[in-house]
């Protein structure tokens, strides 16, 4: 049973569209990375699985039921950008409020609160809190329950370094559990090494979805290596220039060390090249980031890879 | 039911909280006596001068009190939630719209009944016990009368602000508009009602005319306050057609419950139907 299966859905606000034609799933133990400029419409995906609009076209399933449906919602975490509560009510209040409402056990509320650690303001009234424990607020309240599906849009905006990964560990157990984790974030190296694939929204299209190395592949952006030289730079360069006949090689110097941008397909035979000449001292080899990657589907309009690699 | 249960508590642990509840039964409690005590001052002396009296000058101020009470208590219902930003967050657990909206309208009925019954009961219980040769029995009816038809009078207006409340998306609209309803329901209809009379110069059907009272909640309410005593003397300005209106007692509370009745359900269809 998946956590969602979003199908060929296509969503309108009025005339505009706001979505369109999206495939997308998400299988139980899978953390996915949900990215876009603003607009892009990640939000009303999240709205769809959660059940608060229905789509115009497409089907929506969420853990084996309808999106929307009590018994569906009562398995969904979420926590909204922005979250706010009720400030004349401390943590603890509101945190049971919430529970009662989701059907969880009561006594969960004090552990969810040292949990993220609230535990010595749980009994203080909410409009004392900053935005920071408001957001830990707001992460317990998702959590109620032990949900099935959790939706983060901006998880770590507010929080402290240790915080952020307190959290991230916490999502890896809640995966590891057979939680399906959705993360909406713009902090692209924050999340980068805690998701198993990723999603790439612009303009209500999906741009590309897959892990990070069918994303790799399917951007087909270059990879950097910095080489640095056992002799001499130039004898350096020269074997490079030799080994490789491929177009789009781009060689800078740097303070004595040389950064080549080399494609992907042609990077194991500048490798061997390099290596067989003995002009070189060390390698390190950059493959390109999320951060990358996002801007390589979002920069280039005219690529686009519809579906992705679903 | 639960979820309902879940709201309803957390807006009467709010009017705790803030002490509304606290407030308005002072009031009414206060009101109840003053009046009781010295309602008849304009006639020159000072103590309790009649139950019908006393009952019908109640009713008279609390045709401004109760509506004016029930619209700031529910105004800010569902916008209040939107603009505070717990709206969609509410919406995204097992809790419908419609469940939603009838929490509130439990939890904020509560509390005005509540008050209703704490200020205007000890204030009857002070009559019954401080004045002498007060008739007990039909001080218990009317006070029972005139305490279940302000309950009544009271959803009816927090309901009216329901129908706001699902449909502005600004509190300070929400407000404008609840004070709207006020004003026109207590101050403005009988006005046009009274033009419309003169107007018309005996002209209008003289059958439906007196139906026309049914159109506002707070003539219905102190028709059937005042209407009970048979006494229909005390009925003053436009009120003085409610004796010629066909339907008794038991017409006036089905007026007065299809005054919230109806308003509630237009809410809820309101509230489905509204793009969160």
């Amino acid at each position: 049973m998946s956590c969602f299966r979003l199908e060929n859905v296509s969503y309108r606000y009025d005339k505009t569209p706001v979505l369109t034609g999206i495939d997308l799933t998400l299988e139980p133990g899978e953390i996915l990375g949900l990215f876009g400029h603003n607009g892009a419409g990640k939000t009303t995906c999240i709205k769809l699985i959660l059940g608060l609009m229905t789509p115009n076209q497409g089907s929506v399933s969420v853990l084996g039921g309808h999106a929307g449906d009590p018994q569906v919602t009562q398995h969904i975490g979420y926590l909204p950008e922005n979250v706010m509560f009720y400030p004349q009510l401390t943590g603890r209040e509101i945190l049971n409020h919430f529970a009662r409402l989701k059907g969880a056990p009561l006594q969960q509320v004090p552990q969810l609160l040292e949990q993220v650690g609230l535990g010595d303001a749980m009994d203080a009234r909410t409009k004392t809190y900053s935005k920071g424990m408001r957001q830990r607020l707001g992460l317990a309240q998702a959590l109620l329950g032990k949900p099935k599906l959790l939706m983060l849009d901006e998880p770590t905006v507010g929080l402290d370094p240790v915080a952020t990964a307190d959290l991230y560990r916490l999502l890896r157990e809640l995966c590891e559990g057979g939680t399906g984790i959705v993360l909406c974030s713009h902090v692209l190296p924050g999340v980068e090494p805690y998701i198993d694939r990723a999603a790439i929204l612009t303009d209500g299209a999906l741009k590309a979805a897959g892990d990070l190395a069918a994303l790799r592949r399917q951007a087909n952006m270059p990879v950097t290596l910095s080489l640095d030289p056992a002799n001499s730079i130039s004898a350096l360069e020269h074997v490079i220039d030799s080994a490789s006949s491929s177009i789009g090689l781009i060689i800078k110097s740097d303070s004595g060390r040389l950064r080549v941008d080399v494609q992907p397909r042609d990077k194991m035979a500048l490798l061997h090249a390099v290596m067989a000449s003995g002009e070189v001292a060390d390698i390190s080899i950059h493959q390109p980031s999320l951060e990358d990657i996002y801007v390589h589907f979002i920069g280039s309009g005219g690529l686009a890879h519809r579906g992705g690699s679903q | 039911m639960n979820s309902i249960w879940t709201i309803a508590r957390k807006e009467l642990s709010d009017s705790l909280r803030n002490r509304w509840l606290m407030a308005i039964s002072l009031v009414f409690a206060t009101l109840a006596l003053g009046i009781a005590w010295f309602g008849a001052a304009a006639s020159g002396q000072v103590g309790y001068a009649s139950t019908p009296a006393t009952i019908a000058s109640l009713a008279s101020l609390g045709i401004f009190l109760i509506p004016l009470i029930a619209l700031l208590l529910a105004y800010d219902a569902i916008v209040g939630e939107e603009e505070g930003g717990t709206l969609l967050l509410l919406l995204t657990y097992p809790l419908s719209r419609s469940q939603l909206l009838l929490g509130k309208f439990l939890g904020h009925g509560l509390t005005l009944a509540l008050a209703t019954v704490i200020g205007f009961g000890v204030a009857g219980v002070a009559i019954a016990v401080l004045v002498e040769n007060v008739a007990i029995a039909s001080l218990a009816a009317a006070m029972l009368r005139f305490i279940g038809s302000t309950v009544l009078l009271g959803w009816g207006f927090i309901a009216l602000a329901y129908v706001i409340s699902v449909r502005v998306s600004e509190k300070p609209i929400a407000a404008g508009l609840a004070l709207a309803i006020w004003f026109f329901f207590v101050l403005i209809f009988d006005l046009m009602l009274l033009g419309t009379l003169v107007a018309s110069e005996g002209q209008f059907s003289a059958e439906l005319l007196p139906w026309l009272l049914m159109l506002n909640p707070t003539d219905i309410y102190r028709l059937l306050n005042i209407v009970a005593f048979g006494d229909t003397a005390q009925l003053s300005g436009v009120l003085s057609l409610g004796a010629d209106l066909p339907i008794g007692a038991t017409g006036l509370w089905i007026g007065l419950v299809l005054w919230f009745a109806i308003p509630l359900a237009g809410a809820l269809l309101l509230f489905r139907n509204r793009r969160i």
